[in-house]
């Protein structure tokens, strides 16, 4: 179990916040990228890395270790930020970010930065890759388990509701996942583009230990992440409700930040806000 | 005649053999076992014998997971099913990132027969041949199957190897040395060559026969890897030859006809026929038929001969 008191929560939210400023400084660096789904998923990375998984960022292929999975592969600036201030990378790398030559490409590469599980891009997969790596776990008797964050968009791929359904089937009771529900996507609100609610309702019959929380609230993610290590014979669906863009006013709820990075101008207001 | 053997039956020992071998190997399917024979490696290892049902997508996702965590994974189905309808599975969560999956399926080409179009494989090899990162096999019997199945275990990458669903005459002996992105010359010959891949080879062989007797002779080379192609051994049979055929189970875009053609207009123009499926789907009939109809039996191979020299 995931012991925690007020001081680490506090510690984790300052975190986060650095976490946040990177990805800004990152993304204005950069010139593209995706500001509004790496920023509502900023929370359940950093806490998942600076306080839930056991992992070693001096040796990034230790077999015993956590994995940790990226299904929505634009929302890399968030998990490089945390990858490089948990001692994967030295953060000057941070900005680099889609440049030529980078070891941060545009989406997930596995083989160009340290610290990534898989590569990723191209919806729907991650959810699938994160049942091998559980399946793994248990055909090897490894005591680790598997996080993936996949995205409420993303959850209109067929592929996703495969895994749903292989998942519970065997038994992947290693598995947390989160779905990062900031109810918006490239063309507008889930609901009107193609709603997948009742979406917790779908992942229960589907045979997954459902759990929603606040995505953004640290302590019910690490209390959902204990909740999911005490249930067996079933993985666990953690529905994380978040807000698109969060923690950047002009961007919170707002589709258009999507995948358009900030102007230096914007990106000098959001870190203002950011203190 | 030629004995004959089902290519997938030798899949299927073959894989048997390497998890008695190998604990690392796991073997997935998706509902199609009992044709792919993976079934006789999930009667002998039923723990190392994941089924995803029909759901293809997933069963890549699956084996992607479980490469990254050091397993050697076998996912098969068919043909169809393990290229076009999983493509971008696996070109984004195999090829890209070089994961140690062997992607090996069944019932490939129009050989399938009566099933008809929608289960005809011809596509595929142009698909997996365009995918940076992938090995591309195909088998001219169970011997070789067997050969390319051991070797495929002993390279850590990306596969793509296909077998077909009819009995292939046996064109190997024993003690054949299969080494992978090597063409063989199966018969020599000095006026022309035929380059041929699967069911083909043997049909090739046939053509050779036939030809022999009206005193032309022919080089027949099997290029059972597709990818990485044997450059080396194309040039030279080009310029021993100076006229190239080759025969493929598969549509003539994007095969191995393509594969050689690119070789031979890089490095030595010679003139060239590629025999294969024509710019169409098949159709339901018996695999005879289906080879007569699209002009790809020993009498058709023989025509195209003596029409290049």
């Amino acid at each position: 179990m995931v012991e925690f008191n007020d001081k680490d929560i506090e510690k984790l939210e300052t975190k986060a916040k650095d976490v946040r400023r990177w990805i800004i400084k990152m993304l204005a660096e950069a010139g593209s990228g995706h500001p509004g789904g790496s920023l509502s998923s900023t929370d359940i990375i950093t806490a998942l890395y600076f306080k839930i998984m056991n992992h070693k960022p001096d040796d990034p292929k230790w077999p015993d270790r956590d994995r940790f999975v990226l299904s929505k592969g634009h929302c890399c600036p968030a998990l490089y930020a945390v990858l490089s201030l948990s001692g994967y990378f030295p953060t000057y790398e941070l900005m680099r970010l889609r440049k030529i030559d980078s070891p941060l490409q545009g989406h997930t590469d596995m083989l160009s930065t340290p610290g990534v599980e898989i590569s990723a891009g191209s919806l729907g997969q991650g959810l699938s890759v994160a049942g091998g790596m559980a399946l793994a776990g248990k055909l090897n008797h490894k005591d680790y388990r598997v996080y993936v964050v996949f995205g409420d968009g993303e959850s209109q791929e067929g592929q996703v509701w495969e895994a749903a359904m292989a998942c519970p089937h065997y038994k992947l009771d290693n598995l947390c996942a989160f779905l990062d529900h900031n109810k918006l996507q490239i063309d507008g609100p889930v609901s009107e583009v193609m709603n997948i609610a009742p979406v917790t309702d779908k992942f229960k019959a589907f045979g997954w230990h459902t759990i929603e929380i606040d995505g953004h609230d640290m302590r019910q993610i690490i209390q959902a992440v204990n909740e999911a290590k005490n249930t067996f014979g079933q993985p666990t669906m953690v529905i994380a409700h978040t807000i698109k863009g969060k923690g950047v006013s002009f961007m919170e709820g707002k589709v258009g930040w999507h995948g358009v990075a900030p102007t230096k101008e914007k990106a000098e207001k959001a870190l203002l806000e950011l203190g | 005649m030629a004995e004959l053997m089902v290519t997938r039956d030798a899949y299927g020992k073959t894989l048997v053999k390497l998890g008695q071998e190998n604990q690392e190997i796991i073997v997935l399917d998706a509902d199609c076992s009992s044709s792919t024979r993976t079934s006789v490696f999930r009667e002998a290892f039923p723990d190392r014998f994941i089924n995803f049902g029909v759901a293809e997508a997933n069963m890549i996702g699956f084996a992607a997971g479980l490469a990254t965590c050091g397993k050697i994974v076998f996912a098969s189905t068919f043909a169809v099913f393990g290229s076009s309808r999983v493509f971008d599975q696996v070109r984004t969560s195999i090829a890209w990132p070089k994961l140690n999956v062997k992607i090996v399926v069944t019932h490939a080409g129009i050989s399938v027969g009566e099933d008809g179009a929608s289960h005809q494989a011809i596509e595929d090899i142009a698909l997996m041949r365009s995918l940076a990162n992938m090995t591309v096999i195909v088998p001219a019997d169970g011997i070789e199957t067997e050969k390319a199945i051991i070797a495929c275990t002993k390279v850590p990458g990306p596969f793509y190897i296909r077998l077909g669903r009819a009995k292939f005459p046996i064109v190997f002996s024993n003690d054949y040395e299969f080494k992978i992105g090597q063409g063989i010359i199966l018969r020599d010959g000095k006026d022309a060559t035929i380059i041929a891949i699967g069911l083909m080879v043997f049909e090739a062989l046939q053509a050779a026969d036939e030809l022999k007797k009206e005193g032309i002779t022919v080089r027949v080379i099997n290029m059972s890897t597709i990818k990485p192609i044997d450059k080396e051994l194309i040039i030279q049979a080009a310029q021993d030859t100076r006229a190239i055929v080759t025969c493929e189970e598969h549509s003539i875009i994007g095969g191995l006809g393509s594969a050689v053609a690119e070789v031979l207009v890089e490095n030595c123009p010679v003139p060239m026929k590629r025999i294969g499926v024509p710019d169409r789907f098949g159709f339901s009939a018996t695999p005879d038929e289906l080879l007569e109809r699209f002009g790809m039996k020993s009498t058709h191979i023989v025509k195209a001969v003596k029409e290049i020299l």
